[in-house]
């Protein structure tokens, strides 16, 4: 914690919601989805590229800062895996694992960091800016709340042409205090356009305890003031956070506008590479790290006897391979060319 | 029709409806644009032939409303975005600086992103230091964007076509002090093309390069200065980025004199860097010192005598160049 700062100094929210009953549904508890498997496959996927990632800036092999999102894979793999083709997904700075969600290649992920030719925007976006439009990854940004209008427009595209697609962005909980997010959700809820505000609270915007910047407590209430639903969800419970985007993407597609989502999620590593993450009370990594979506997907999965221990270890196996093989190919690419610099600027 | 004169106003809603009939993905977006008719009546009538889906009034957000043309763009639409007075980019500038002109170059080259953005700028009527800025040049340092100032009906009407046809981000400045101007429009192609200056007027003295209001001015001074016996050429780019510095260069060939003028204050502006990058390629050119005849570097002011003070004068453009002549 920073110096002169006690943990029973946290500010409390000026504006606490009473206990409310839980929007319908469908969690862990309720039964597996048939594809948990594949689900726990590609967060472990994620959660190996994340610690990927950390090791090979240790080494020096990237560039800049990155911002790391070990803890919250439910939420992107949640929410991603209740869309379908022709939808579009903007993420932030903190968008690894909503890009991967996505379907982007684990090597052209890599590739990127390591800025390479063959990286996902060969090399000119890095870590903040992973982009793969062939797969409805339309962007990640490194401002914060910036996207959101982009995702606007996107809706509106889908709207305007008749697509029937829905357009999906993830921010922090700290994006809820810029004003483009009041100006994008006001805007998609008088248009009615089809988009989804999924917030990843993390609890920490940056190094700032919620609490210290936001008078709310509960961030989904924000919604009310655009005229949309906002809906809370344990963003560490894969299949809850499915459920409610497939309800959203349902409404969405039928010309019920917006909706507004609050996952409860935890970022168990530090803001940024420079981020030990001091300003933790006590406690409160370790009470995360024991909800850890993972954890809880690989433990409903046994309880309901669906994956032995043995079968679990191998899906683990085959995570962490993809994992290496792909960083491996990628760090053996060529760098971009020297004309690449002034090639993209203009069409 | 297209030999009827009309004003430079009217000649925004012939051209936005003109792109709108050639390609159904052009859609406008903008504050008051639709049922009101626009804040400068520029997009009249467009509302009623058109409708709501392809005329969309927003609320006053002008981030969400570059925003949402960019990613509109970025999804399959030409998307027109009007921000009503360009001092308003302030608020948006994000949208414009950092995704919209960033956007493809940041992706590796996976989208183009044809977003047209209008922008009312200009001084002269009063608006005071918040409405009367000519802001094309704080998006000078930024790549990827292309801005266009037009100054005449017919530029303004075929700058207009180009930027909404072009497949990257332009900015099309209009002018508030030019909107009675009448012209007219050619007969044949009316589409004008980013980055091909206009000679207004030819003379063997010296290159007077101006755009917009300004480029009125530097005519009258031309005649001005023909009097005295000084035979000015004058030059208005259209664009800035892209800019013509060939014609600029051709015409120094002849003149070995330029005089740039602007309405906005010298530094970080397009006449020091047209100027910058005429003496660093083409030192051998010049018989005399090159001139910014620019603004006074202040905000704009509101009182009658102060802001004609602060804009260039057709007087002051003659005296300047009086000076070079005479250099």
């Amino acid at each position: 914690m920073p110096a002169g700062l006690q943990e029973d100094a946290l500010p409390e929210p000026m504006y606490v919601t009473p206990p409310q009953p839980a929007a319908s549904q469908e969690t862990l508890a309720d039964g597996l989805p048939d594809d948990a498997e594949q689900l726990l496959l590609r967060m472990l996927e994620i959660r190996f590229f994340e610690d990927q990632v950390k090791e090979l800036f240790t080494k020096g092999l990237v560039r800049g800062s990155t911002h790391l999102g070990q803890g919250q894979e439910a939420v992107s793999v949640g929410a991603c895996s209740a869309l379908r083709a022709g939808d579009t997904m903007t993420c932030t700075y903190r968008g690894h694992a909503a890009v991967l969600a996505m379907g982007a290649p684990l090597d052209r992920c890599f590739g990127e960091l390591l800025g390479k030719a063959d990286g996902l925007c060969g090399g000119k976006g890095g870590s903040m800016h992973f982009t793969d439009v062939s797969i409805g990854a339309i962007g990640s940004n490194a401002i914060v709340g910036a996207h959101l209008p982009v995702t606007v427009g996107a809706a509106l595209a889908a709207e305007h042409l008749g697509t029937g697609a829905v357009a999906v962005a993830f921010f922090g909980d700290g994006a809820t205090n810029i004003g483009a997010f009041h100006e994008s959700l006001n805007l998609a809820a008088i248009w009615r356009l089809p988009a989804i505000f999924v917030i990843e609270n993390n609890h920490y915007g940056e190094y700032s305890p919620l609490a210290s910047t936001t008078p709310v407590d509960q961030l989904a209430r924000r919604a009310e003031s655009y005229g949309m639903p906002g809906v809370q969800v344990d963003g560490n419970d894969v299949a809850a956070v499915r459920s409610v985007t497939r309800a959203a993407a349902a409404k969405a597609r039928a010309g019920g506008g917006p909706t507004l989502i609050e996952a409860d999620t935890y970022r168990q590593q530090g803001h940024s590479r420079s981020d030990a993450g001091a300003y933790r009370p006590p406690g409160e990594l370790e009470a995360w790290l024991a909800r850890d979506p993972i954890l809880r997907l690989e433990e409903a999965l046994q309880a309901t006897g669906r994956v032995t221990p043995d079968q679990l270890a191998a899906l683990r196996a085959e995570a962490a391979v993809r994992v290496a093989e792909a960083c491996a190919r990628a760090q053996a690419w060529p760098e971009p060319t020297a004309d690449a610099l002034v090639q993209d600027v203009y069409a | 029709m297209s030999d009827a004169e009309l004003n430079y106003r009217h000649a925004i809603a012939r051209a936005l409806a003109d792109a709108m009939d050639e390609d159904e993905r052009v859609i406008l977006i903008g504050e008051d644009i639709g049922a009101a008719g626009g804040a400068f009546k520029s997009t009249e009538g467009l509302f009623e032939r058109f409708g709501p889906r392809r005329v969309r009034d927003t609320p006053i957000s002008e981030q969400a409303i570059v925003g949402a043309a960019t990613g509109a763009a970025i999804m399959g639409l030409r998307p027109v975005a009007e921000i009503m007075f360009a001092d308003f980019a302030g608020v948006c500038f994000d949208q414009i600086a950092n995704q919209l002109a960033k956007y493809r170059y940041m992706t590796g080259g996976q989208v183009s992103v044809p977003v047209t953005i209008r922008m009312t700028n200009g001084a002269g009527a009063g608006f005071g230091a918040q409405h009367s800025q000519g802001t094309e040049n704080w998006f000078l340092n930024i790549p990827g964007l292309k801005i266009a100032v037009p100054g005449t009906v017919p530029d303004l009407y075929g700058i207009l076509r180009s930027a909404i046809r072009d497949p990257d981000p332009v900015l099309v400045f209009e002018h508030k002090a030019l909107f009675a101007l009448r012209g007219t429009l050619g007969d044949h192609d009316q589409v004008v093309p980013l980055g091909v200056a206009d000679v207004v007027r030819q003379g063997g003295d010296v290159t007077i390069v101006a755009t917009q209001q300004m480029r009125h001015r530097a005519v009258e001074a031309a005649d001005q200065l023909a009097a005295q016996g000084i035979q000015a050429t004058v030059i208005d780019p259209r664009t800035l980025v892209p800019f013509d510095d060939a014609t600029v260069v051709a015409s120094l060939r002849a003149t070995s004199r330029l005089a740039v003028v602007q309405e906005a204050p010298a530094d970080g502006s397009w006449g020091s860097s047209l100027i910058a990058r005429m003496l660093t390629e083409h030192f051998e050119l010049f018989d005399a010192p090159p001139v910014l005849i620019a603004a006074s570097p202040t905000p704009v002011p509101y009182a009658g005598n102060l802001e004609a003070a602060w804009l260039p004068s057709s007087d002051r453009i003659v005296a300047e160049v009086c000076k070079q002549v005479q250099y």
